[in-house]
């Protein structure tokens, strides 16, 4: 049975979807809050666990008649996304409770966005790649407004969606062009095609846009730091870290398996829209005196080194970008849970970067927590966020793109003062009012202590993880496309 | 018989007039429908090409995004009416918590 076996190699998409039906029927007959929960968790971590499994041992090939891949990339990307929804899920709970919303519909939703980002991270065909996208954002569109009785989370909200809604019309036309151009919409057999007509180049700029549109990439960001603010916190951190992870991979694998026709041109964009963003989201990051919108810049800036790896378009330039949104998904979920924690003991105008003075000694648990990921964002060496950006800017030296690293390492090096800011706030300065702050509960503080620790583990140890990678492009990868 | 040209010419002039309502419209429920424009003129792509390439696969993609605009619809409808809750107006121009 063909089927079935296809199915099994599709086992944590299935999982979650399974699990996001039997969660959303759960609300539907009253269950209580914290019994979705944990059936929530209970379905994630076994999503988990298969994708573990699915990262060290699956084989390379396609699904459903090549309508999606397993192994390699696609396994990383499930990886990923199901690994930052776990801990999201394990935070946004506890946020919820703490801003006195708690919705139960927030884990269905979830669940659905993360099969969403699966079948995208995972597609091997213009069409999944449609499903997947459209899932997610869809998903994330109602995740963004969830607590609908605050005037920011709506404002967001909406944003989110016209801009989303968008961005996906001109997501298929460019798909509707590339299919008329080249008669299919299987990603290897648009690679096949070489005959450049304007149809073509219509088509493939229309879709670089949407993705640029989806990863939020300068001059195509203007959602990005509204609807980060206004979401709520968590959310933000799954909106930044997962979606982005599995839209940058469905990036590397288009990019990879069906357009190797126009790389030469991609690189040039790649590389003018990097610069851009890169220098756009680190100056205006520095002005930001609220820290969310302040991450959301920085996220902004974080694309920016991202699209340098995908400019290089190299073997070593996609291992790079891999192990990158590996590295940021760990420390950027880190830094919004704690940003998170000391919100949910207060009210939203908390996270102005004032109110933050002399919280590093109320908590030390949770200053140093935020000050390791603020660090590893930063780019100081022992984390994983230095040997990432080390493996972005070396691949595109590699491939001869000297002025955009110089732009690169600049930007990076200018970025270190807005997050040694927020740590001058945390721990020098004198905070005016008295302040409480709850004890973090211990499953909250565990979770983020083993992001950190992660984070300096594969700041000390990247061979391991970079090795794996390596071997996607090399030999039996899915580089197979000459 | 009709030349495919004018099909795409069709479609390409019903995407643009969806482009600028989005970018020009203040009611959020008039940039919806504009949106939902765009899609309709995409979907007349999909099926000239499919049609004349006599491949099914452009109109199998045209099924998946009717079901995608309808979904979108339900959302977006919810989220509009959630801010005219909120704020007594569906004008994106008065709708600025948010800027910068």
């Amino acid at each position: 049975m063909e089927i079935l076996n296809d199915l099994l190699n599709y086992l944590p998409a299935a999982i979650v979807a399974v699990g996001g039906l039997v969660v959303m029927m759960m609300d539907g007959y009253k269950a209580k809050s914290r019994l979705i929960y944990q059936t929530t968790m209970f379905f994630l971590a076994g999503a988990l666990v298969i994708a573990t499994y699915d990262l060290l041992y699956q084989e390379v090939g396609t699904l459903f008649s090549d309508m999606a891949a397993s192994g390699s990339t696609a396994a990383f990307g499930t990886f990923i996304v199901v690994f930052g929804t776990f801990f999201t899920v394990i935070l946004t709970h506890d946020y919820l409770i703490g801003v006195k919303h708690n919705y139960p519909q927030v884990y269905p939703l979830l669940m659905f966005c993360t099969v969403g980002m699966i079948v995208l991270a995972t597609a091997n065909d213009l069409v999944t790649v449609f499903i997947g996208l459209e899932t997610m954002s869809i998903s994330l569109y109602a995740l963004a407004g969830i607590i609908r009785d605050k005037q920011l989370g709506v404002e967001s909200a909406l944003k989110y969606f016209i801009l989303g809604a968008f961005s996906t019309g001109f997501f298929l036309y460019g798909i509707a062009l590339l299919y008329g151009a080249t008669g299919s919409t299987n990603l290897s057999e648009i690679g096949a095609y070489t005959d450049g007509s304007m149809i073509y180049w219509g088509g493939v700029s229309m879709l670089l846009v949407a993705f640029f549109f989806k990863i939020s990439a300068v001059p195509f960001h203007m959602w990005t730091p509204d609807v980060y603010t206004g979401s709520p916190t968590t959310i933000t951190a799954y909106m930044s870290t997962a979606s982005k992870t599995a839209a940058i991979v469905a990036l590397v694998l288009i990019l990879e398996r069906a357009l190797p026709y126009a790389a030469d041109q991609i690189t040039s964009t790649m590389a003018i829209i990097a610069i851009m963003t890169m220098v756009l989201g680190n100056t205006v990051a520095m002005v930001q005196d609220n820290v969310k919108r302040m991450l959301a810049y920085s996220s902004i800036a974080h694309v920016g080194y991202l699209l340098v790896g995908l400019a290089a378009g190299t073997d070593l330039g996609f291992t790079a970008v891999l192990y990158y949104l590996l590295a940021y998904s760990l420390m950027n979920i880190g830094a919004f849970g704690v940003v998170a924690y000391y919100e949910k003991n207060h009210d939203v105008h908390f996270n102005n970067i004032e109110s933050y003075a002399g919280l590093g000694y109320k908590q030390p648990l949770m200053g140093i927590l935020l000050s390791v990921f603020l660090l590893s964002l930063a780019g100081i060496p022992p984390l994983a966020g230095f040997i990432g950006k080390y493996l972005v800017f070396a691949a595109a030296v590699e491939a001869g793109l000297i002025n955009l690293v110089i732009i690169g390492v600049l930007a990076s090096a200018a970025s270190a003062y807005f997050y040694l800011r927020v740590m001058v706030y945390l721990y020098f300065k004198e905070s005016k009012e008295p302040v409480k702050l709850m004890k973090p509960l211990r499953v909250y503080s565990f979770s983020l202590v083993v992001l950190a620790v992660l984070t300096l583990y594969f700041g000390i140890l990247p061979a391991g993880i970079t090795e794996l990678i390596a071997s996607y492009f090399s030999g039996n990868g899915l580089a197979i496309v000459p | 018989m009709i030349g495919i040209e004018w099909y795409l010419g069709v479609s390409a002039v019903l995407f643009i007039i969806g482009v600028i309502g989005v970018l020009t419209r203040g009611n959020a429920i008039i940039i919806f429908m504009c949106v939902e424009l765009m899609l309709s003129a995409v979907n007349i792509t999909l099926v000239a090409f499919s049609s004349f390439m006599g491949d099914v696969h452009g109109m199998i993609l045209v099924f998946f995004v009717l079901c995608v605009a309808a979904a979108e619809a339900c959302v977006g409808l919810a989220i509009i009416i959630a801010i005219f809750r909120n704020n007594i107006t569906a004008d994106i121009n008065k709708i600025n918590l948010l800027r910068w």
